[in-house]
């Protein structure tokens, strides 16, 4: 159980890296990755809601809306369930924690467009994860964002040094930036089966 | 602003001058997930094409109805009402581009071009010009992803909507239908289109990361504005 649950996390933060090989969360990834500071802030935002919204929208898949066969309903039932939760965490937040409010507040608001939440509930359900391993596989995928995140804002720093052909200064050189980062994870391929066997 | 223009500019923008994917930057991630075939390029962008002009439809319709201060959720819900209806379709028709597809055809209520249309355009204009404008929004979205998903197609697989082409002349480089040829086709598409947009107007061809910094920005501030209202 545990080495399961192990290789389940292992394989979200490398080999399935959310942001870098499935493509999900790629807003904020261009957005925020500026500075180091906003980037941690950012992930750990990202990586706080995803567990909340997973320990949420799991026992309601699975006690509500299977048992009544509304399982299609899945989509607009999680979008309107994140909405919330972000909403809900914003006002405790700022009402009992204001320090963290105040470091993670900017950041929560972009959260609901996020599409690695949704995409993070979507595809626990569709994996059949159970609760336990849903709440890993969530938190695998958060800091496999925060790893992606750290990793490109230190070669986003050195890119934004460089000097390109006018036509690919900003965002298109960093695209490509991106393109190199995403290569490097690719060597992780593989690397889950042989420390722990097929999951 | 819109006055002047003819219907048909409505649907033609799209295309090229505000692509919502090459000069907008929104809507990146499905942008890049799903076009390393062509064939996925090209359902994803007639899915989101379909959504996009029946939920600018409906919010048009009801831009009088639903209150300011939850418009964002009234939004969302609207759209994944809409995304579910395609979802259900592609499963029952199209089952291959369903498994395709995968999670990013739900994931299109998350997709920004839907809502940001929602917002930028619909709920402020008729309800015929917003389903043009949603026309236009989903072909550009489409002639974009498409394009991408040929060009990665054929140099990564050697062929084009899965018709051999180059695949016997020479190896194929799989690189580009892989996760870091995505990013880098696409920021190679951003550079023609920058490039193009430079060789027309050298003026303004300066449109760079201050573009989605800022529209992330003005998303941030106007969110914060509604739930300002909200407490």
């Amino acid at each position: 159980m545990a080495m399961r649950l192990a290789a389940i996390f292992f394989s979200m933060v490398l080999v399935n890296n959310y942001v870098l090989v499935k493509f999900l969360g790629i807003c904020p990834f261009l957005g925020v990755s500026k500075k180091l500071d906003s980037s941690v802030g950012m992930s750990a935002a990202v990586t706080f809601v995803m567990l909340m919204a997973t320990a949420v929208t799991w026992p309601i898949y699975n006690y509500i809306l299977v048992p009544n066969e509304l399982e299609y309903l899945n989509t607009i039932t999680f979008i309107l369930i994140i909405a919330s939760l972000v909403q809900l965490v914003e006002t405790i937040l700022k009402k009992y924690i204001p320090a963290l409010h105040k470091s993670l507040g900017v950041y929560l608001p972009l959260i609901t467009t996020n599409c690695s939440i949704l995409g993070v509930t979507l595809l626990n359900v569709e994996s059949g994860y159970n609760y336990a391993e849903s709440l890993i596989a969530s938190l695998g995928a958060g800091i496999g964002f925060l790893l992606a995140m750290v990793i490109f804002t230190g070669v986003r720093s050195r890119v934004e040094q460089a000097k390109p052909p006018k036509c690919f200064e900003g965002l298109p050189i960093t695209l490509v930036a991106a393109s190199f980062v995403a290569l490097s994870f690719t060597g992780f391929g593989g690397i889950i089966e042989s420390i722990f066997g097929a999951i | 602003m819109e006055k002047k223009k003819s219907k048909l500019s409505l649907v033609t923008k799209g295309f090229i001058k505000e692509n919502p994917v090459l000069k907008l930057v929104l809507g990146t991630c499905p942008t890049l997930a799903v076009t390393s075939l062509a064939f996925n390029g090209l359902g994803m962008g007639l899915a989101a094409t379909f959504v996009l002009i029946c939920s600018n439809t409906a919010i048009s319709a009801l831009r009088k109805v639903i209150p300011d201060k939850v418009r964002i959720p009234a939004y969302i819900t609207v759209i994944a009402g809409f995304v579910t209806v395609v979802q259900m379709l592609v499963k029952a028709y199209l089952p291959d581009l369903d498994k395709a597809l995968g999670v990013f055809l739900p994931l299109i209520v998350v997709n920004c071009i839907i809502l940001g249309r929602a917002e930028m355009f619909a709920s402020k204009n008729k309800v015929l010009d917003s389903a043009l404008d949603g026309l236009g929004m989903g072909l550009g979205f489409t002639l974009a992803l498409t394009l991408m998903g040929i060009v990665r197609e054929l140099l990564g697989a050697g062929t084009v909507f899965g018709m051999v082409i180059t695949k016997n002349l020479w190896e194929p480089i799989s690189f580009f239908t892989s996760s870091a040829g995505g990013f880098f086709v696409f920021g190679l598409f951003m550079a023609l289109a920058v490039k193009l947009e430079i060789a027309k107007a050298p003026k303004d061809g300066s449109c760079g990361a201050g573009c989605i910094g800022c529209k992330m920005a003005c998303a941030s501030a106007k969110k914060e504005e509604n739930e300002g209202g909200n407490a």
